[in-house]
């Protein structure tokens, strides 16, 4: 019946379900964030004049921050002005979000960027590799190698990483990132070493897995067996099989790299002092700066659902088997 | 083989007495599948290792705030001095013990580790139990609004509930135990689903045997090894997400020793006396790194099993 009304393919359809259910769960991520740091009364207030004020300051600052209007319409006018770039001034020192962030977003996406590009480059070839030699010793040893550093935090990667090439054992590299201000970090890119390192090791053991595992059920499948015995050469099968059939499992690791790398950037930043927006956050949340967390929030968080919306679209469009079923 | 366990339960009943006799000789007392999966699992080297290690930091973590000599509150010497004969591995950024506040800071990350991951995945687990049941209009409102925790990264979501409220232990370990609900509720719901397919179950339910008896005897012991898998991951995650918010200065506050925060009190003194970094951060890794080598081998162990009784038949 849709489809008459619309003349649109089922897969058109989960498409464009996929992406309005997207849009509502930014919608509601936006609402979850203002709602959290709004929702104490009077705090953005008492936070701007301290505990020493008196009730008649702290009423007219609330009245100036709009903080006795209704919810529905606070949040609306945070929202249009996100909508509008307009990201509100943070509590601290009253600079607009918006210039406070400018290049820290820049650098952080530097970052994510780098480690996302390198890091799936790594888990392609180390995937494969392992599921072409699976059961030999190389393949058991990588096996150890990622569930150990799955189980790390990011932080304790970044100070490992930081004792071993910069401190403690070897003084190679810079154990702390400091940009001078003005600057992107890409002008001094012996600084980006350690930081992307860490982000590429702690994301790449999850993806090495998928990759893996998803070439092995190729490998085991009976088309390839099939052409095993038709005396198909195994380079050839590995090209013509097993890459085509891996490939939406590579876009949605990439995609999901890159939405793990948005929480993971926070930690990393912090530890190498590195001006990112994750650096940002971890301040405006110890100062309890309200508006500078909720943008900042909205952006890692955004920029998460985001890029889980392309992972499961890619998933779905690029493998055959889940797009004809929807045909 | 698990289809076995189920009829048997069913024999048991009342109703089904007629027929038992006329049923394939079962053996009494089969171990329950957990039995059988962790001793599968400690088979491995892996599991062993991973045992042992954790055992050694639980250890290490719950004797050591009794033995921590000198108190890990009180001044031993100068800031950053180096290992000694008095304090093992030197001193911290205060010129307290580094090896007392080792001693005396972990079993506040591992307590609140293990309950957020026990609340987690004790309530993930009861919503996708019941959301495999029946799926009405409220388990699927209830799942979708679950589902927008999931749009958060675990840190995020942390630190936007700090924000609010201030660095508060319980806060934390809230944030952390809402995070794993809805990730542990698909899972067990989508295994739970496998099961509800099952012959025992469908008999169950057709001689009348109530919803709660069914989920709780039927399903929920063919599903414990999976649910153990889920809280051995979350478990590791737990621990991990609790120490980075520590290191961020947001767990445990000074002058309390905690593993997460004294990384960070010493990382200035990383050149000069190392240990109030690497042991700490070694602490750390051998905790997670332990688990995740153990819930390894206990989900390899449960894939075993699995594919075992579909060759079976």
């Amino acid at each position: 019946m849709r489809e008459r009304w619309l003349h649109l393919s089922p897969l058109a359809w989960f498409v464009v379900r996929r992406l309005l259910l997207g849009l509502v769960t930014l919608v509601v991520v936006s609402m979850v964030i203002f709602a959290a740091t709004e929702l104490l009364p009077g705090n953005a207030a008492q936070a701007i004049l301290g505990l020493t004020t008196t009730p008649a300051r702290l009423h007219a600052m609330e009245l100036q921050l709009h903080l006795n209007q209704p919810f529905y319409t606070q949040y609306w006018d945070w929202f249009s002005g996100v909508l509008s770039g307009h990201l509100g001034h943070s509590l601290v020192d009253g600079r607009p979000v918006s210039s406070l962030l400018s290049n820290r977003i820049v650098n952080s996406l530097t970052l994510v960027v780098l480690a996302g590009a390198i890091g799936t480059a790594i888990s392609i070839f180390v995937g494969l590799y392992s599921a072409l030699h699976r059961g030999r010793w190389l393949d058991e040893v990588l096996g150890v190698v990622t569930l150990t550093l799955a189980a790390l935090p990011e932080f304790v990667i970044a100070i490992g990483l930081v004792i071993l090439f910069a401190t403690v054992v070897f003084q190679v590299l810079p154990p702390v990132s400091i940009v001078p201000p003005g600057q992107t970090a890409l002008a001094s890119p012996r600084l980006l070493i350690l930081p992307v390192v860490t982000l590429i090791l702690a994301t790449i053991p999850y993806t090495i897995r998928m990759l893996r595992a998803s070439a092995i059920e190729v490998l085991e499948s009976d088309y390839v067996a099939m052409a095993r015995l038709k005396g198909v050469s195994s380079r050839r099968i590995v090209v013509r099989h097993v890459v085509p059939n891996a490939l939406p499992s590579t876009v949605q690791v990439i995609a999901l790299v890159l939405s793990w790398l948005a929480g993971g950037v926070v930690l990393v930043e912090y530890v190498f002092n590195y001006p990112g927006i994750g650096q940002a956050f971890v301040d405006a949340v110890s100062n309890r700066d309200a508006p500078v967390v909720q943008a900042l929030a909205l952006i890692l968080a955004g920029f998460y659902v985001v890029m889980n919306l392309c992972a499961d679209l890619a998933a779905v469009l690029l493998s055959a088997r889940t797009r004809t079923s929807l045909q | 083989m698990t289809g076995t366990v189920g009829m048997r339960n069913v024999a048991d009943g009342s109703e089904a007495l007629a027929v038992a006799p006329a049923l394939p000789r079962v053996r009494r007392r089969r171990p329950p599948e957990v039995v059988v999966v962790a001793r599968r699992a400690l088979r491995l080297t892996k599991t062993k290792i991973g045992l042992g290690i954790v055992v050694f930091v639980v250890g290490f973590a719950v004797v050591g705030p009794f033995v921590a000599s000198p108190p890990p509150k009180s001044i031993a010497g100068a800031p950053f001095s180096t290992a000694s004969a008095v304090n093992w591995l030197g001193t911290d950024a205060l010129g307290r013990s580094v090896l007392s506040r080792l001693l005396a800071g972990g079993w506040v990350i591992l307590l609140c580790g293990v309950i957020a991951a026990l609340i987690g995945v004790g309530v993930g687990a009861a919503l996708g139990l019941m959301a495999s049941w029946r799926f009405g209009l409220r388990d699927e409102f209830i799942m979708r609004s679950l589902d927008v925790i999931l749009s958060f990264p675990p840190l995020i979501l942390g630190l936007l509930l700090v924000s609010v409220v201030g660095p508060k232990l319980w806060l934390i370990v809230l944030a952390v135990a809402l995070w794993h609900v809805p990730g542990t509720g698909r899972v067990v719901r989508s295994v739970a689903l496998e099961v509800r397919r099952r012959d025992f179950v469908q008999m169950a339910e057709a001689i009348g045997v109530p919803t709660w008896r069914i989920m709780g005897g039927e399903i929920l012991p063919n599903i414990t090894s999976q649910v153990l898998v889920e809280f051995g991951l979350r478990l590791t995650w737990s621990i991990g997400l609790i120490a980075s918010l520590s290191f961020l200065g947001f767990g445990r506050q000074p002058p309390a020793p905690d593993w997460g925060y004294m990384i960070y009190e010493n990382l200035v003194g990383l050149s000069v006396n190392p240990w109030g970094v690497i042991g700490p951060v070694i602490m750390i890794a051998l905790l997670t790194v332990g688990i995740n080598f153990i819930t390894d081998g206990i989900q390899r162990s449960v894939i075993g099993i699995v594919r075992e009784s579909d060759a079976a038949g």
